[in-house]
C-alpha cells in the first residue's frame, strides 16, 4: 500500500524523498494532527515570551481588585458613530457589602478601559536575554487593570499567571523527557543490541522502575528537598524525579525497535558490509527509528506536564512564587474558590489544551512514523 | 446430509462473470485492480486464473465473495450464480453485509487462502472451527456436526480424524493447515470453491499432495473450482481453463492446452516463454566452455554441524555437510523449507558460529585459512571476498539510505573509495547492473523489486568479491524476472570470475544456472552432482520424489498422479 501512503506526491518528487519529507507528507493528511501541532506550537510560543501575552505584571498584588471576576471583552466599539474595532473593558467598581464586608465588583458602563495592541506595559524579561516592554495587549490606562480572566485572592491576574506558568509547565515537560529520553536511550539500546545477559539484567531493572507507585514515590522524593532551595534548583530537581521513572517506558520502545531492527536483512547487509558496530547503529539503525522515538516523546510530555501539575498542586512539587499551572491551581483547592471563583480553573482548562494539543500530534506523529508500511 | 456425488454436468456453468470492474479510490487516483473481467466456471471443472503481481487475480476472487478490502468496491459488473435446481442470482447485486450474499459465502461458495498460518484461528480446536459453518449454514445438531466434522477431516486425508478433531491449529503443520482449510471449505458442498494461491506457501511435496487432494475432492463432489496462481506449472498440472490476467484485464481465455501450446496473446506467449526458458540450461551456459576441473576449489567445507539449542534434544540444522565450491562454477543448494540451506549459507557468510567442522578459504594469492578459527580482521578480508544477495529485494535495502549510499556503503566503510570516486564507481556499478546511473540518489521506494534484487547485487560486486551466496535470490520475483535476473548474474559470473553458492527450491532457476546441484534433506546433503544429472536422472530416493513433485508447465506431461512419495 505504499502507494495509497505516499498520496498525491507525483512520482519524480517521491523518487528522491528521504523519510523525513515522507514522514511530513504523511503527517499533513492528517487533520486531528495538524490541528495538534497549531496548538502544540502555539502553546511553546506562548512558554517562550509569556511576557509578551500578559497583560499585568503576574506577581503584581493589588488588594482593591481581590477575586475579581473576568471582565467582558467589547471586541467593537458602537458608542461613537457607526463602529469600529477596538477592544475595550468597562471599568469596573469596587464597593463593599456594609453588613457582610463582602467585595462586590460593578461594571461602570460609562467607562471604558481601552485596549492597545502592541502597547507598552509593565517590563519583562525575554529568557534572561533582554528586556522589553512590548505587549500583545496592554491597557491604556495603568491604574485601571485589565483581568480578562479574573483575579485570584491577592488580586493578581490570573491570564497573566497562566501566561507565565506555561514557560515551566511546558519546560517541565520537555526537560523531563529530554533526560528521560537520554538514559532510556543509552539503556534500551545497549539492552536491545547486546541482548543476552546484558538484556535480562537490564530488563529487570526497568521492571522494577515501572513496578514502583509513581505519585507516592515523586511525594516522598520531593518532600526530601530541602525548601530553601533556589527556584532554579528546585525546578531542576523536580525535573529529575519525574523523568527517573519515566525513563523506564522509552527505553521499553527503544529495546523493542532494537530487537525488530537487528533480524532486518539490511541490517545484516551493513555487517556484511564490513560496518562498525558504531556505525551500524548510527548510520543503519538509529533513523529506521528516530521518527518512532520523536512520537514517543511527544506522547511522554504530556505525562510529565500532568505529573508536574499534580505534585504543584498537592503543594510538593513547585513552591509559590515560582509559577506553573500546578501552583496557580493549588488555589483552587478549597470549597470557597469554587463557590466565589470558579475563574481560578482557568489554569486547569490550559493544562487539558496543551495535553489533549500535544496528544494528537504525538498520535498524527506515530501513524506517520513509518512512511515505508511493510 | 452425507456426501451426494453429483455426475460431473460438463456444461452446467455455476458462475457467469460479466464485465467486472472493481476499483480501489487512492489519493492518487482509482487504481482500477479489476477492469473488465468476464469469465465463466463451469460444474466439475477447474478454472486457473494466472497473472503476475499486480495482475489483479485476488482481487477478482475476492469481488466474487464481495470481501474486497476498503477501500475497495465493485464498480459495475454481473456475477450470476447458477444453483442446480435452474434458480440464478446476480451476487454483484446484493448488499456486502446482507442476509443472502451471507448465505452464499461457504455454503455455495467457499474460499481457502494463501497462508495456511493465519487463515485458521489458533485459539479454537479445528473441531469447534468446522462445525461451527455447519451449524450456522446446515443447522445441524452438536452431535451431528461433530460426526460430519470428522468424516471431512478423514476426506482430506487427515490421520487419526477423531483424534485430530479436538486439537488446536498450531499442532499442525502448513500442509494439514491447508487441509483443515479444505475440510471447512467443503463442509456444505459448495457448488464453488475459489483456492487463491493456496499452495503458495507450501513445500512442492506438499503442494502435490494438496492438488491431489483437490483434484479426488472434486470428482467426488462435482464442484467447479476456481483457482488462483502464478505458478504455470500448477496451472498446466490442474486446469480444464486458463484466465491469463494482466493489469486488471483478462488478455486471454481458453483451454489449458491452446494456452500452452496455442497462445494468441503477445503476453500469454512470453509468460509461457519464461516459464519454458527455465525448464532447460541457459544458453549462454552452455555455451561456455567447460571449467578447468583441476583448479583447487576457492571453498571447502568439511563435516559443518550447526546446533541450534542446548540440552538433551538440540536441533540439528546442519548435520555433517561436507561440500566445495570451485573457481568460476555456481554450485546450487536446494531444498524444501527446514532443510538447513539457509543456515549453510550463513555459516559460509561467517554470520552463524558452526557447532562443529571446517570452513577452508583458498584466497587468491594461493593461501588458505580455516574461517572458522579466523581473527577478527581476517574474518572481516574473508567477509569482503565473500559476498551476499538475499531473498527479500524489500527487506534487505535500508528504505532510508538513497541508493548511491546503500551501493556506496562497502566500499566507503572499507576505506576503498571516498567522496568524488565512490560516486564514480556506485554509477559505474549501477550501469554494470543494468540500471540508469542517474537514478542514485533515489531512495528503495522508487523502485519495482526486480530493479532493487539488482541493487542488492550491485551491492554484493561492489568489493569485487570471488564468491557469491545467494540466497533464494529469485523466488521473492515474478516469473518473467526471474531469467533476466540470473542471465545478468551468470554474465558478472563470466566478466568478473566470480564463484555462486545458489540457494534455491525452485529446480528450475538450479537448472537453468547451477553446475554443480547438492540436494540437501534435513541438515544434510543426500546427493550431490553435475546440475543435468541431478535434475534429470537423481540416485538418491528423496530427490526423485521431489523432483516428481514439481509440476511441468506442459498440460500434455502431467504427472502428478505417478510421483514417488519418500518416507524418511
Amino acid at each position: 500500500m505504499s502507494e495509497a501512503a505516499l498520496g498525491v506526491i507525483d512520482a519524480k518528487r517521491t523518487a528522491v524523498a528521504s523519510q523525513w519529507q515522507l514522514v511530513w507528507w504523511a503527517f499533513r493528511r492528517h487533520r486531528l494532527a495538524m490541528i495538534g501541532l497549531v496548538m502544540t506550537v502555539a502553546f511553546y510560543i506562548v512558554a517562550i515570551i509569556p511576557g509578551f501575552f500578559a497583560i499585568n505584571d503576574p506577581s503584581q498584588q493589588n488588594p482593591r481588585a481581590a477575586y475579581q471576576p473576568p471582565a467582558a471583552l467589547h471586541l467593537i466599539d458602537t458608542s461613537g458613530d457607526g463602529w469600529s474595532i477596538d477592544p475595550y473593558i468597562h471599568a469596573s467598581v469596587l464597593k463593599r457589602d456594609p453588613e457582610t464586608l463582602e467585595m462586590i465588583y460593578t461594571t461602570d458602563p460609562k467607562r471604558k478601559v481601552e485596549l492597545h495592541f502592541l502597547g507598552q506595559g509593565y517590563e519583562y524579561s525575554v529568557l534572561g536575554l533582554f528586556r522589553s516592554r512590548l505587549h500583545l495587549l496592554s491597557s491604556s490606562n495603568p491604574r485601571e487593570p485589565v483581568f480578562l480572566l479574573g483575579a485570584d485572592r491577592l488580586g493578581r491576574c490570573v491570564f497573566s499567571r497562566i501566561m507565565q506558568g506555561a514557560q515551566i509547565s511546558l519546560s517541565v515537560g520537555l526537560v523531563g523527557v529530554f533526560l528521560s529520553l537520554t538514559i532510556g536511550l543509552l539503556l534500551g539500546g545497549i539492552s536491545g543490541y547486546y541482548g543476552g545477559c546484558t538484556d535480562f539484567a537490564i530488563q529487570r531493572v526497568i521492571e522494577f522502575v515501572l513496578a514502583l507507585p509513581s505519585i507516592p514515590i515523586w511525594l516522598a522524593l520531593s518532600a526530601a528537598l530541602p525548601q530553601n532551595w533556589p527556584a532554579a534548583l528546585n525546578y531542576f530537581m523536580i525535573t529529575v524525579i519525574l523523568s527517573l521513572t519515566g525513563w523506564a517506558q522509552l527505553a521499553r520502545v527503544v529495546r523493542g525497535r532494537f530487537l525488530s531492527l537487528r533480524t532486518e536483512e539490511f541490517v545484516m547487509a551493513a555487517r556484511l558490509d564490513g560496518a562498525s558496530e558504531s556505525r551500524i547503529i548510527f548510520r543503519h539503525m538509529l533513523p529506521s527509528f528516530a521518527s518512532h522515538i520523536i512520537a514517543s516523546i511527544t506522547l511522554a510530555i504530556p505525562a510529565m506536564i500532568l505529573a508536574e501539575t499534580s505534585l504543584s498542586f498537592l503543594g510538593l512539587g513547585l513552591q509559590p512564587p515560582t509559577i506553573s499551572w500546578g501552583v496557580l491551581l493549588r488555589e483552587a483547592q478549597n470549597i470557597r474558590s469554587i463557590a466565589t471563583a470558579p475563574w481560578l480553573f482557568a489554569p486547569g482548562i490550559a493544562v487539558v489544551l496543551a495535553v489533549i494539543g500535544l496528544n494528537f500530534l504525538g498520535d498524527g506523529l506515530r501513524d506517520a512514523a513509518d512512511p515505508y508500511n511493510r | 446430509m452425507n456426501t451426494m456425488p453429483l455426475p460431473p454436468a460438463s456444461s452446467r456453468p455455476v458462475l457467469e462473470v460479466r464485465d467486472l470492474v472493481t476499483h480501489f479510490p487512492t489519493r492518487a487516483g482509482v487504481v482500477k485492480a479489476v477492469d473488465g473481467v468476464s469469465f465463466t466456471v463451469h460444474a466439475g471443472k477447474t478454472l486457473c486464473i494466472v497473472g503476475e503481481s499486480g495482475s489483479g487475480k485476488s482481487v477478482t476472487a475476492r469481488s466474487i465473495l464481495q470481501i474486497v478490502d476498503e477501500p475497495g468496491h465493485i464498480v459495475s459488473g454481473a456475477m450470476i450464480l447458477h444453483w442446480p435446481d435452474g434458480r440464478s442470482t446476480d451476487i454483484a447485486q446484493l448488499r456486502n453485509r446482507s442476509r443472502a450474499i451471507r448465505d452464499i459465502r461457504g455454503r455455495d461458495i467457499a474460499m481457502i487462502f494463501q497462508e495456511p498460518m493465519s487463515s485458521l484461528s489458533p485459539v479454537h480446536t479445528v473441531g469447534d472451527q468446522i462445525t461451527e459453518v455447519l451449524r450456522l449454514h446446515l443447522k445441524l445438531s452438536k452431535a451431528a456436526a461433530r460426526a460430519r466434522c470428522i468424516e471431512l477431516l478423514g476426506q482430506v486425508e487427515i490421520p487419526n480424524p477423531d483424534k485430530a478433531i479436538d486439537r488446536y491449529t498450531f499442532e499442525f503443520s502448513g500442509g494439514m493447515r491447508q487441509r483443515v482449510m479444505i475440510a471447512m471449505s467443503l463442509a456444505c458442498n459448495p457448488m464453488l470453491l475459489i483456492a487463491d494461491e493456496p499452495t503458495t506457501a507450501l513445500d512442492v511435496t506438499t503442494q502435490a499432495e494438496i492438488l491431489a487432494l483437490i483434484r479426488k475432492l472434486q470428482d467426488q463432489h462435482g464442484m467447479a473450482v476456481m483457482f488462483i496462481t502464478h505458478d504455470m506449472g500448477v496451472v498446466a498440472e490442474i486446469a480444464d481453463e486458463v484466465v491469463v490476467m494482466y493489469h486488471g484485464r483478462v488478455v486471454e481465455t481458453g483451454s489449458v492446452d491452446t494456452i500452452f501450446h496455442n497462445a494468441t496473446h503477445d503476453y500469454t506467449r512470453r509468460l509461457i516463454g519464461s516459464v519454458l526458458k527455465l525448464e532447460q540450461k541457459a544458453e549462454i551456459r552452455l555455451a561456455r566452455a567447460p571449467l578447468d576441473d583441476a583448479a583447487p576449489p576457492v571453498l571447502e567445507v568439511h563435516n559443518l554441524t550447526m546446533q541450534f539449542g542446548a540440552g538433551k534434544n538440540p536441533f540439528k540444522a546442519l548435520d555433517n555437510v561436507s561440500l566445495i565450491v570451485k573457481p568460476g562454477e555456481t554450485l546450487g543448494i536446494v531444498g524444501e523449507s527446514g532443510s538447513g540451506k539457509t543456515t549453510l549459507g550463513r555459516c559460509l557468510m561467517g554470520v552463524y558460529r558452526p557447532s562443529g567442522g571446517q570452513i577452508l578459504y583458498r584466497r587468491a594469492d594461493g593461501t588458505t585459512m580455516d574461517v572458522l578459527q579466523a581473527d577478527k580482521p581476517s574474518l572481516k578480508a574473508y567477509q569482503r571476498d565473500i559476498r551476499m544477495v538475499f531473498q527479500d529485494p524489500v527487506g534487505s535495502l535500508n528504505p532510508r539510505m538513497t541508493v548511491a549510499q546503500i551501493i556506496g556503503e562497502p566500499l566507503y566503510v572499507n576505506n576503498i573509495a571516498k567522496g568524488r570516486a565512490l560516486d564514480d564507481r556506485v554509477a559505474e556499478l549501477l550501469e554494470r547492473v543494468g540500471l540508469n546511473p542517474d537514478w542514485r540518489e533515489r531512495y528503495p521506494h522508487a523502485f519495482s523489486g526486480g530493479q532493487r534484487q539488482r541493487i542488492g547485487i550491485a551491492r554484493a560486486v561492489a568489493l569485487s568479491p570471488r564468491v557469491i551466496v545467494a540466497d533464494e535470490a529469485t523466488s521473492a520475483l515474478d516469473v518473467s524476472l526471474r531469467a533476466q535476473m540470473l542471465d545478468l548474474m551468470m554474465e558478472l559470473q563470466d566478466r568478473l570470475g566470480l564463484s555462486y553458492v545458489f540457494i534455491s527450491h525452485d529446480i528450475g532457476v538450479i537448472r537453468y544456472m547451477c553446475d554443480r546441484v547438492a540436494v540437501m534433506y534435513r541438515g544434510r546433503i543426500v546427493e550431490t552432482g553435475a546440475a543435468g544429472q541431478v535434475c534429470d536422472a537423481p540416485t538418491h530416493a528423496y530427490t526423485q520424489a521431489l523432483l516428481s513433485a514439481i509440476p511441468r508447465p506442459d498440460p500434455r506431461a502431467r504427472r502428478m498422479h505417478e510421483r514417488f512419495r519418500y518416507v524418511a
